[in-house]
Parts: structure tokens; C-alpha cells; sequence
């Protein structure tokens, strides 16, 4: 397709980039409603990604995909986010702390580098896109895992995907099946989460995950 | 010949049908209608391999049969558990409703999964049957029911995730040899020309669809969802779930480890299947002994099973894999029935609840005692000779493994014949409700009959079967 030091390649790797940079904002940020801010700047990151590669690839399907992305990720699911914020009054949870989670973040970038950068530039000419989809896959999962609160735990979950979508976009000519019914399953996927935050807040007046602990079995 | 697309429209339209039936009695006998046919149409699938999204291959096309069958005993036992649960206020008529139409769903999806020669499709479907069993898992709405599905669709969720991953990743490596496009997503033809593919995007993708479908076979230590998603659900869905959904996702690894074996220069997924199995059986086994809860229970033991089963595969004993997952899911389907009445009967199920089923309800009691004794791998009951298979497979190839693997059996065994006893034998606890009706019995002993009939006597054609279904799984 192309090679580093062309329009193509440089700007598919620059939105790669800043998506991965907000993977990093988001595991260190605390306030809620910032966190929620920083996943809709990588989602229409996402979008822009999309749409420069239905450019590039000429295709219509990336673009019917890039217009699902900015409607539902960046317009949609933030608005449902912060309408759930803001009726739960979250406070400011705790994390790692900035450098710890920093650090981690690194780590885990380290580490998609070092498995995907031995595939030979030949075979796959988007190596780099998969070694920036999986970091950003990587950092969502470390967000679920460091993060106490549902809403928290749901954003890394939405950013896990938007790892995804980075990665079904750099892949040339994979047909859009997947991308759509990934958009669509996200959707219901999401909306089961809602059920959920609903039925938590009213059984659990919190949505601490701590609280659902009590699932574990205590040993005879 | 039948349209693989058949069997699969009927689950699909009989769910649509189901959510707008408000009686219950009604939707149970619709439910049981629409399963059997789903069985009886599926037995007239033949492989072929023409078809862009369904092309059935053996290894489909038998757990099809499996999952449908499953689901026909799984729907006959759901109309008078519906009802006795209506009666106790555990569920409203509309919550009702609601199940019947996902139980379908869920049953449509599992089929699509199995059937589907396209790793996006069969994506899509386990995804699609992961989120109607979340639902169903958490529909009595009590605080430990929700607690259970959230548990379940978080750690599902990943698992989801991480398998897209590995199927982009998939279709990257075979886009080289076959072009882009829809041949480079077939199960079939990557297959054929995995040997061309890049072998590091292999692993990679090997790699991410393990982790992904391992959290759905449940192999340990990626089954934590599973116990809490048994002990909560309904129950008919616990049997459905116990085999179903954990043999799609086992369907998907094997499809996934004989691209692999076809290129020399990838990672040996046998011996990660190897490791994976072992854990599983020896983690599941020591967790039977701590268990309370007989839902949890023998949720352990259906992960010590599939652990079991995964072993098989990496140990280069497919027959004997394949035939101890048909096996133990007919089963498991069986121990799950009655465990549902039972708990039902004694209005609680833990093992303080259930004790002395047999003096109680004497038929329930017996067939309780029969299906843990068939799980357990005890004459006279098909799963010894799987069970044998393996061990023997083990002796001659990796003679090392087998005494780890016979320690967590028999620890295993032990535990269910422990629990068996205070289960079944001895003073019985009050029953609730009355006896069960000997119709319901049906759906009970006849996948016991079928373990005895394919695992004990093996009939020509089934053991030809089996070995056309080995033949066709092993590289």
C-alpha cells in the first residue's frame, strides 16, 4: 500500500497515535466526567481514522463505518454516559496514581511492540496499526482491571473496542460485515449495560464493584 | 438435501413468536414444538461446503444434532419449571415470556455458531448467544441473580473482545494466500492454505482466539463467570449452557488448532491445549471439595469435564475427546434436570436443602443417583470409555501426565460420589411441593440411555461417525 514518508501512511499512524494518547489520559484521569471527555475525543479519533481509510482504501463500506462510529460512539454513547454520571453524583475514584498507571501504560505499549514488530514489514504492510490497535486494546483491558467503579469499567471496556475498530480498519479489505454488526453488538451490548447500572444502583446504591463481592462463595 | 439455513430459521422465528405469547403454558408447548422440529430438521443436515456464510462441515453438523437434542430436553423440562416458578412468585408471567423468547435466541445462535464457515459470523453468533444468556442468567432480578450476570458479561465481554481481535489478526495472516476478501475469512480454506501464511501473525492470532473462546469453554483460569452464571440462571439454561455454548467455543479452538497444525512453522497449539486441560481438571477438581451450592457444584465439575475433554485434543486423542464431550454434555443434561426439580422441590438448592431425594421422590431420587453416576465416569455409563481412551492415550504418549491427570479424576469422582450420597441416600428433607410426573422423566433418562447406547455398546454407524469426526478434526 504505502510506506513511512508518505500522506498515506503518515496520517493513518498519526490518529493510530493520538488514539493510543488518549488511552493514556484515560487510565491515569480521575474525575469521571473527564474520563468520559477523553473517550469521546479517541472515539471521534476513531472516526477520523475510519474515514481516512475509506479514502485511502476507497472504499464506501469504511465510510458507512466511520459515520457509525462518530453517531454512536462520539455522540451517542456520551451523552448516555454522562446522563448516568450525573444522576449517580460519582465521586473521584482512586487508581494506581499517575506515574504507576503511566508506567503500566508503557509496559503494556512495550509489550505490543515487542510481539508484533518481529512480523517483517512485507508480509503485513499494516504491522504497525496492529502493534497500535493492540496497545490500545492492552491499555483498556489495564483499565478495567485498575478502575473500582462500573461507569470507569465500562469506559475501558468501550475503549477495548475502539482498539478493535482501529485495528478492523487498518486491515485492507476486510469486509464490513464485522465493523457494522461490531457498531450494532456494541449497541446492545450497551444497553445492557445500562439494564444493569440501573438495576446495581437500585439493589446496591453504589455502583463500587466491591460491593458485588458477595457472589464469591465463602467456603464451607 | 436440507438448507443448513433452516435449522436456524426456526429458533430465530419461534423467539420472535415467543415474546408475544403472555401465556405461559401456551409458550412452554410453542417452545417444546418449535425445539423438536429444530431436532428433527437438524438430523437432515448433510456436509457441504458450498455456501458464503453456512457450510456445515462433521464437526458442525454433530454438535448441531448434540445442541438441538440438548435443547428439545432442555425445553421440556422449561414448561413445568416455568410454571412451578410462577406459582412461587420467583417469576413474573412477562419475566416468563421474556425467557422463553431468549431461550430460543440463544438455542438459534448457538446453531449459527456451529454451522457458520466464516470466523466474522461465528463471532458474531457466539457474541450474539453470550448476550441472550446474559440476560436469561440474571431474569428472576434478584440482588445474587444480577450480581451473577454482571460477573458473567464482564469477564465474557473481554473474552468477546479479545476473540475479535484474534479473528482480524486471523483473517490478516490468511489474507496473504487467499486475497481479500470473503475466502480469507472461511474456516475451510484457511485451512487448506494456512501453510502459506505468515506463521508470527498466526500465533498472534492463535494466541488472542484462545484466550477469547477459552473464556467461553470455560478453561481454567478463565471459567470464573461460570459457576455464578449455573447457580443463578434458570436451570433449564444451566443444561443448556453446561454443554452448549462450552462446545461452540471448543468447535471454534479446534477449527483455530487445525489451521495451525497445517503450517509448520507455528507454535504447538497441542501443547497449550495440553496445559490448559490439566489445569482445569486439577483446579476444578480441588474446588468440588469447597462447594456448598449444588448448582456451583457441578458447575466445577462440567469445568473439570471440558478441561478433560481439551487434554484429549493435546494429547492427540480426538476420538476420545470428541466422544467424552457428547458424552457429558447428554449427561450433564440429565444430572441438571433433576437437580432443577429437586431444588424445586425442596425450595432451596444447596446441600443443606437436598438430602435423601430417593426417600422422598424415589423416581427423581434414582435418576439423580444414575446421572451423577454417569458423570462421575462409572459403569454403566458411556463416559468410562472415554475416560479410558484418554488415560490410555496418555500412558502411551506422555506417561508422565497421566498421574496428575488420575489424581484429579478420581479426586473429582470422589467428591461427586461424596455429594451423591447425603444427595440421594439417607433421611430425606421436607418436600415443598408434590412428586414429580413421570412424563417430565422423559427428557431425564433418555440422553442417559443414549450415553450408555453410544459410549458402552457403540453401534457400527456411530463408531464410523466418530471416526470420520476425528478424521476431519486432527490436521
Amino acid at each position: 500500500m504505502t510506506d513511512f514518508g508518505q500522506l498515506n501512511y503518515d496520517m493513518a499512524h498519526l490518529l493510530e497515535g493520538v488514539a493510543l494518547l488518549f488511552s493514556f489520559v484515560l487510565l491515569y484521569q480521575r474525575r469521571v466526567e473527564a474520563v468520559i471527555n477523553t473517550y469521546t475525543a479517541q472515539a471521534v479519533t476513531v472516526a477520523a481514522a475510519c474515514f481516512w481509510q475509506s479514502h485511502v482504501q476507497h472504499s464506501l463500506d469504511l465510510f458507512a463505518t466511520g459515520v457509525v462510529t462518530l453517531a454512536v460512539k462520539a455522540i451517542g454513547f456520551p451523552i448516555a454516559l454522562h446522563r448516568i454520571a450525573g444522576q449517580l453524583h460519582p465521586h473521584r475514584e482512586t487508581n494506581f496514581g499517575v506515574f504507576p498507571s503511566l508506567g503500566l501504560g508503557l509496559f503494556l505499549t512495550c509489550l505490543a511492540l515487542l510481539v508484533v514488530m518481529p512480523i517483517p514489514a512485507g508480509a503485513a504492510l499494516t504491522r504497525e496499526t496492529l502493534a497500535m490497535s493492540l496497545s490500545v486494546l492492552l491499555l483498556g483491558l489495564a483499565i478495567m482491571t485498575t478502575r473500582s467503579s462500573a461507569l470507569s469499567q465500562t469506559i475501558g471496556f468501550l475503549s477495548v473496542e475502539n482498539g478493535l475498530a482501529l485495528a478492523a480498519i487498518g486491515v485492507p479489505g476486510m469486509p464490513i460485515v464485522v465493523e457494522l454488526s461490531v457498531a450494532f453488538l456494541v449497541l446492545i451490548a450497551f444497553i445492557i449495560f445500562g439494564i444493569f447500572f440501573f438495576r446495581i444502583r437500585e439493589q446496591f446504591e453504589s455502583l463500587e464493584l466491591h460491593h458485588l463481592d458477595r457472589i464469591t462463595e465463602a467456603p464451607e | 438435501m436440507i438448507s443448513p439455513w433452516l435449522p436456524v430459521l426456526i429458533p430465530l422465528l419461534a423467539a420472535c413468536v415467543l415474546g408475544f405469547i403472555p401465556s405461559h403454558r401456551i409458550a412452554a408447548a410453542v417452545n417444546l414444538a418449535a425445539s423438536a422440529l429444530t431436532f428433527l430438521i437438524a438430523l437432515g443436515l448433510r456436509p457441504h461446503d458450498t455456501g458464503l456464510w453456512l457450510a456445515p462441515d462433521r464437526l458442525g453438523i454433530h454438535f448441531t444434532w448434540l445442541t438441538s437434542f440438548i435443547a428439545l430436553c432442555a425445553a421440556w423440562m422449561s414448561g413445568p419449571y416455568i410454571a412451578v416458578e410462577i406459582q412461587a412468585e420467583r417469576l413474573t408471567p412477562a419475566r416468563a415470556r421474556l425467557y422463553h423468547a431468549l431461550f430460543q435466541a440463544f438455542v438459534a445462535f448457538l446453531l449459527i455458531g456451529l454451522l457458520a464457515d466464516n470466523t466474522g459470523l461465528t463471532w458474531i453468533a457466539i457474541e450474539a448467544a453470550t448476550l441472550s444468556s446474559v440476560v436469561v442468567v440474571g431474569i428472576t432480578g434478584t440482588p445474587k441473580a444480577v450480581e451473577a450476570s454482571w460477573r458473567f458479561f464482564i469477564i465474557c465481554g473481554v473474552g468477546i473482545a479479545l476473540a475479535l481481535f484474534g479473528t482480524i489478526v486471523l483473517y490478516l495472516a490468511a489474507s496473504q494466500p487467499l486475497g481479500e476478501g470473503f475466502p480469507a475469512m472461511s474456516w475451510r480454506r484457511m485451512a487448506t492454505s494456512a501453510a502459506q501464511c505468515n506463521a508470527l501473525i498466526l500465533n498472534l492470532a492463535f494466541v488472542f482466539l484462545l484466550l477469547g473462546y477459552g473464556t467461553k469453554a470455560a478453561l481454567s483460569p478463565l471459567h470464573t463467570w461460570m459457576p455464578g452464571a449455573h447457580a443463578e440462571g434458570p436451570t433449564p439454561v444451566s443444561a443448556v449452557l453446561s454443554g452448549s455454548l462450552l462446545n461452540v467455543a471448543i468447535c471454534v479452538i479446534l477449527r483455530t488448532r487445525k489451521i495451525l497444525a497445517a503450517n509448520p512453522g507455528v507454535i504447538a497449539p497441542n501443547n497449550i491445549l495440553l496445559a490448559l486441560g490439566l489445569l482445569s481438571v486439577l483446579l476444578a477438581s480441588i474446588s468440588l471439595w469447597r462447594r456448598s451450592d449444588t448448582k456451583r457444584f457441578f458447575a466445577f465439575s462440567t469445568i473439570e469435564q471440558s478441561g478433560l475433554a481439551v487434554f484429549a485434543f493435546g494429547i492427540g486423542a480426538p476420538l476420545a475427546g470428541l466422544l467424552h464431550l457428547t458424552l457429558h454434555t447428554m449427561a450433564k443434561a440429565s444430572l441438571y434436570q433433576c437437580l432443577g426439580h429437586a431444588a424445586q422441590r425442596k425450595g432451596g438448592q444447596s446441600f443443606a436443602d437436598i438430602q435423601g431425594l430417593i426417600a422422598s421422590d424415589r423416581p427423581l431420587g434414582l435418576s439423580l443417583a444414575a446421572s451423577i453416576i454417569a458423570v462421575a465416569a462409572l459403569p454403566p455409563f458411556g463416559l468410562i470409555v472415554s475416560l479410558f481412551m484418554i488415560l490410555s492415550a496418555t500412558a502411551a504418549t506422555q506417561p508422565w501426565l497421566a498421574l496428575p491427570l488420575l489424581i484429579g479424576i478420581a479426586t473429582a469422582a470422589a467428591a461427586l460420589i461424596h455429594r451423591l450420597q447425603t444427595l440421594c441416600l439417607g433421611p430425606a428433607t421436607p418436600n415443598q411441593i408434590g412428586k414429580l410426573a413421570p412424563l417430565n422423566l422423559v427428557p431425564i433418562l433418555t440422553p442417559l440411555l443414549l450415553t450408555i447406547i453410544i459410549g458402552l455398546i457403540m453401534p457400527a454407524p456411530v463408531a464410523a461417525w466418530f471416526r470420520d469426526l476425528a478424521a476431519e478434526v486432527s490436521p
